[in-house]
């Protein structure tokens, strides 16, 4: 049996008398390591799943799309060196027409080989069987789909194809490594319920779309060497005279895409949060440690009589707070682990992973411990370097009493209305103004902290009021497969419910200034567009079509390097491919995307087509919406509808919904800290002051009005604390906002009124628990024993 | 039983004492051992009386002196203050007995070092129902000069007058005080032994002193010694000596 020396038990004896600080600073200690390890295990968890999902199921390396390409280039894509496997394929819109819902569905219908897996983006089958061969009416549907709809095996589905409806069977569920966010054409969020994927066989696809022995589309597979910029420029050399659009590598696949911005949001989470955490517990271990060292000086002074060591002292409260950094190390692993696979399995459902890997690995615990322990060592380098550089003889003698001082402010005339506990509360602030305010400090990041997660809501609200409301005023965006002439704008005019029709065009292209390469799309209209004009997120207004220039989003002229004025290199990526010299003619700011807008006839022009258009945007007669969607799903070749209405209800469910679970769990820790930081400073305040609070008791005063003595002075940090807390979440806001100002996004910065009250309140309420528990111990202060002893 | 009457000069007041207890018991129980701080002490103190409980460390004296004041409640046993009845009063009871009748003077002068010497009066006057004004209570103990330093600006003795001014600016019916000269060498102790005879004196204010030092016994009109619980011995001073005068 090992026996434990005294220090030892010493150690294990303070501890335990101090149980109640040792839980407070080992709850904020865990909460910074429960940030830490929920959101590495989150992102370690996303990679892996996906990793095992892409390699499980063949995600290809790079895809391709043409108008008509003959089956034989396969051969001559299989050839390019670096190219491991080729899978050709078919794909197209469609309008999909469910029994009982009213709106039209767009699908995306995809060939599958008849009687097998593709080599590529190989499917999940969840339910039901493959298609036969000798049947040409069998359709296999996305889960979320069928799910989203009710659909069932063996219902039948009608798909608008090339002009012709058609009758469908489901026999299968499936899900795909290439849908994992399925999202519309145009659309900005997935929506299950107006756009689904479908699987037909490569028989019936190419009956349907008289695309006999040919491929629209095309899917590669590389080998681990090979050189992808340069696979690309072949395959697109090959398909070009078939219709090719540019060749995309996995890192722009629409669904990928969208994946990996999640995993790189979770890794800015992973940097700044954790680290506010950390920084308040090293200066509560800093603020706890030195002021019970201050009342250990005895002690001290005793041990070092004795003939201890000052190495052995500090090795003794370095012990003491490894210790608690191990309590909060626990407690925030499990936290963190909990909230981890909370966060993981939240993502898992959105993205429907067909496994899902949550094993984090010792990397998150290991970063999370060794960051931690080493920052609160530093924390409590101070306090114990003060009780080791103490002279025996000096510590045991009680130090003298506190030096205060008459401030100018208690000398004006205000001072004569101050009773003398609340002279005591302010004295002690003044007294001790940097402990004070670190206090004060941590009580506004708290109150920060809380603010900053809860500015999400407010900040996408506004997001989408003005992305949804302002921007686009159309209520139906309906897209054709290949642009039509101008004059069928009226076509849509005349449909029934429809007020007025806007032509839009959107082409992908990339934009080149010297060695900078952009690859998005010109989305042009006609000027005098009121329906989704060009939109300033920022300053709330329309601007002018330009002429003949192009007008682009501030972010993008920023990652350009241009100023109005400056011309850019346009190669467009479908039709002829044509290219040209544009100037900027002026930019503006927006939340998504990195939107590039000009004249649709200059284009049309440019592109050397007629005057043409591919989207109508729609402006419907509310209250005949339905004949309208009729109209729409009996309308042949229409290959996107996107209605504005659930496409905002769409972006609201997916971000907000997602981000409340988000926010709760960080507020949790936020008020974590706030009790921590208050309960703390109230708690060591009760210890020193014992004393004197016992001394206010004989006096004659209440334990009421001595609460007031002691909870006054957290009173005045608190309410000193808000509005700091104001300013620091408001700088936390903006340095997310910069944290999170990615090509997809960009957050602007909103906070409410209400969230800031919320955060006061939160705090409040965190504060007057902590006081209510350290009011229970005032309530038990033993008179007698107090003043008995010497301090 | 040992005669708890008061001094001849003082007869007129024998039907009313200020403070009265009557067979008070108090047992600790600390851990595993019983401690019998008072095994059956009757006591009384009377208006302008100046009374000095001589006993040994651990005697009781401490505990009789804090269940008089209030402080702490008997195990058995009554404490009466006039008609009231304190030994089965609520705490907040205790807080208004406290805070309307007696003032307290500790070993370790209990300053709030935060107040200078007139605010720690002023805590005092805040809250009473009759005070004097805090400066008046400072003149009292000769510290007029001093009233706006803190603790920590003052020795010792200073530190205790003022404790002793706090105490007494309330007007107290009852003085009570627990080794008040205990932390202080002898010649400040007098100067804070001639406060505390000038307050009995001026103000008719009761008052019972806590010592160890025989001596103080000399400037009292009764020394009751206590020992091992009890009331030992009583002694009436026929003629009570000047606080200058006491040498030790």
């Amino acid at each position: 049996m090992v026996s434990l020396s005294p220090l030892d038990k010493k150690l294990f004896r303070d501890l335990w008398r101090l149980r109640g600080q040792v839980i407070a600073i080992a709850l904020v200690i865990g909460s910074g390591v429960a940030t830490l390890v929920m959101s590495l295990s989150t992102v370690e968890a996303l990679q892996q799943t996906t990793q095992a999902y892409y390699q499980r199921y063949h995600f290809a390396d790079v895809f391709a799309y043409a108008t008509r390409a003959p089956e034989r280039l396969n051969k001559s894509l299989s050839n390019i060196p670096g190219v491991q496997t080729v899978q050709t394929r078919i794909t197209e819109y469609v309008t999909v027409d469910i029994e009982g819902f009213e709106e039209p569905v767009i699908g995306q219908v995809m060939s599958i080989p008849e009687s097998n897996q593709p080599l590529l983006n190989k499917l999940v089958l969840r339910k039901g069987r493959w298609v036969t061969p000798e049947r040409s009416d069998e359709i296999i549907i996305s889960e979320p789909f069928a799910e989203a709809h009710n659909i069932e095996l063996n219902d039948a589905i009608e798909i608008i194809m090339d002009g012709n409806k058609r009758r469908f069977h489901v026999v299968g569920f499936a899900l795909s490594p290439e849908f994992i966010y399925a999202i519309g054409p145009g659309a900005l969020m997935p929506d299950d319920k107006r756009f689904g994927v479908m699987w037909l066989s490569r028989e019936v696809m190419e009956a349907a779309f008289d695309l006999d022995s040919s491929f629209n589309a095309v899917a590669l597979k590389l080998m681990v060497n090979a050189r992808l910029p340069e696979v690309l420029a072949q395959i697109d050399t090959i398909l070009e005279p078939y219709g090719g659009i540019s060749a995309i590598g996995r890192k722009d696949q629409i669904s990928n895409w969208f994946v990996m911005n999640e995993i790189e949001q979770q890794k800015t989470m992973a940097t700044i949060l954790p680290g506010i955490f950390i920084i308040v517990s090293v200066f509560l271990t800093n603020m706890v440690l030195s002021r019970l060292i201050a009342t250990e000086r005895t002690e001290i002074g005793l041990l070092k009589a004795f003939g201890y060591s000052s190495m052995q002292l500090v090795w003794q409260y370095t012990k003491m707070v490894m210790l608690i950094c191990l309590i909060g190390l626990i407690v925030g692993s499990l936290l963190g682990t909990l909230f981890g696979r909370l966060n993981s399995e939240m993502y898992a459902t959105m993205f429907r992973f067909p496994l899902f890997i949550y094993r984090p690995g010792i990397t998150s615990f290991a970063v999370s411990g060794i960051i931690s322990t080493v920052a609160v060592l530093i924390g409590a380098l101070s306090a114990v370097r003060k009780a080791a550089i103490l002279p025996p003889a000096e510590a045991m003698t009680p130090p003298s009493p506190p030096v205060y001082k008459h401030s100018l402010k208690f000398n004006s005339h205000f001072s004569r209305w101050l009773d003398q506990p609340t002279r005591i509360a302010l004295r002690q602030i003044g007294r001790w103004p940097v402990r004070s305010f670190f206090t004060s400090f941590g009580i506004a990041l708290s109150a920060g902290l809380i603010i900053m997660n809860v500015q999400w809501t407010d900040s996408l609200d506004h997001l989408g009021n003005v992305y949804f409301y302002e921007a686009q005023r159309q209520d139906i965006m309906v897209g054709v497969p290949n642009p039509v002439s101008m004059r069928a704008i009226h076509d849509f005019e005349n449909l029934p419910g429809v007020m007025h029709a806007e032509p839009m065009r959107f082409i992908s292209a990339d934009f080149k200034v010297g060695s900078i390469t952009h690859r998005g799309a010109i989305s042009a209209i006609e000027a005098n567009s009121t329906l989704q004009p060009i939109y300033d997120d920022a300053n709330r207004k329309i601007m002018q079509v330009p002429e003949s220039g192009l007008m682009m989003s501030t972010r993008l002229a920023e990652k350009l390097g241009v100023d109005v004025g400056d011309s850019i290199w346009v190669e467009t990526l479908e039709g002829k491919r044509k290219t040209f010299s544009l100037p900027v003619s002026g930019v503006f700011e927006t939340f998504i995307g990195l939107p590039v807008f000009m004249d649709i006839h200059v284009l049309n022009r440019l592109m050397g087509e007629s005057p043409s258009f591919g989207y109508a945007n729609l402006l419907v007669d509310p209250a005949a919406m339905n004949q309208t969607f009729t109209a729409l799903k009996e309308t042949p070749k229409i290959t996107a509808v996107m209605l504005r209405e659930s496409a905002l209800n769409a972006f609201k469910t997916i971000v907000v919904e997602h981000l409340m679970v988000f926010i709760t769990m960080f507020v949790t820790l936020a008020g974590i800290l706030a009790f921590g930081v208050v309960y703390n400073s109230t708690r060591i305040a009760l210890s020193e002051r014992a004393r004197e609070l016992a001394t206010l008791r004989v006096l004659g005063f209440s334990k009421g009005e001595i609460s007031y003595v002691l909870l006054g002075e957290v009173m005045f940090l608190v309410v000193f604390g808000l509005p700091l807390g104001c300013l620091c979440g408001w700088l936390l806001v903006l340095s997310m906002a910069n944290a999170f100002d990615t090509e997809m996004f960009r957050i602007p910065l909103v906070i409410e009124a209400s969230t800031y009250g919320l955060a006061a309140l939160l705090v409040i309420v965190a504060a007057t628990l902590s006081a209510a528990i350290v009011r229970r111990r005032v309530d038990k202060l033993d008179l007698i024993k107090v003043l008995k002893t010497r301090e | 039983m040992f005669s708890n009457t008061p001094t001849a000069n003082q007869a007129e007041q024998i039907a009313s004492p200020t403070l009265s207890a009557k067979q008070l018991i108090k047992t600790y129980i600390t851990g595993d051992v019983e401690v019998h701080a008072l095994r059956g002490v009757d006591f009384e103190l009377f208006p302008n009386e100046m009374a000095v409980l001589l006993g040994a460390s651990g005697s009781g004296k401490s505990t009789l002196l804090n269940i008089l004041g209030g402080l702490d409640l008997p195990t058995s046993g009554e404490v009466f203050y006039g008609s009231q009845n304190l030994s089965n009063a609520s705490d907040s009871e205790l807080t208004k007995f406290r805070r309307d009748h007696v003032g307290f003077v500790f070993q370790f002068y209990n300053l709030i070092p935060s107040l200078t010497a007139y605010e720690n009066v002023a805590l005092v006057t805040e809250i009473a129902p009759n005070p004097i004004k805090p400066e008046e209570a400072l003149e009292l103990v000769k510290l007029g000069d001093r009233i706006h330093h803190f603790p920590s600006q003052l020795s010792g003795g200073e530190q205790q007058r003022v404790a002793i001014a706090r105490a007494i600016a309330k007007q107290p019916d009852i003085l009570l005080c627990d080794e008040p000269t205990g932390a202080l060498d002898k010649q400040t102790g007098i100067l804070v032994l001639e406060a505390i005879e000038n307050i009995n004196r001026e103000l008719g204010t009761s008052t019972a002193v806590i010592t160890h030092n025989t001596v103080v016994g000399g400037m009292a009109d009764r020394i009751i010694q206590i020992s091992d619980g009890l009331i030992s011995n009583v002694t009436i001073n026929q003629k009570r000596q000047p606080a200058s005068e006491l040498v030790w």
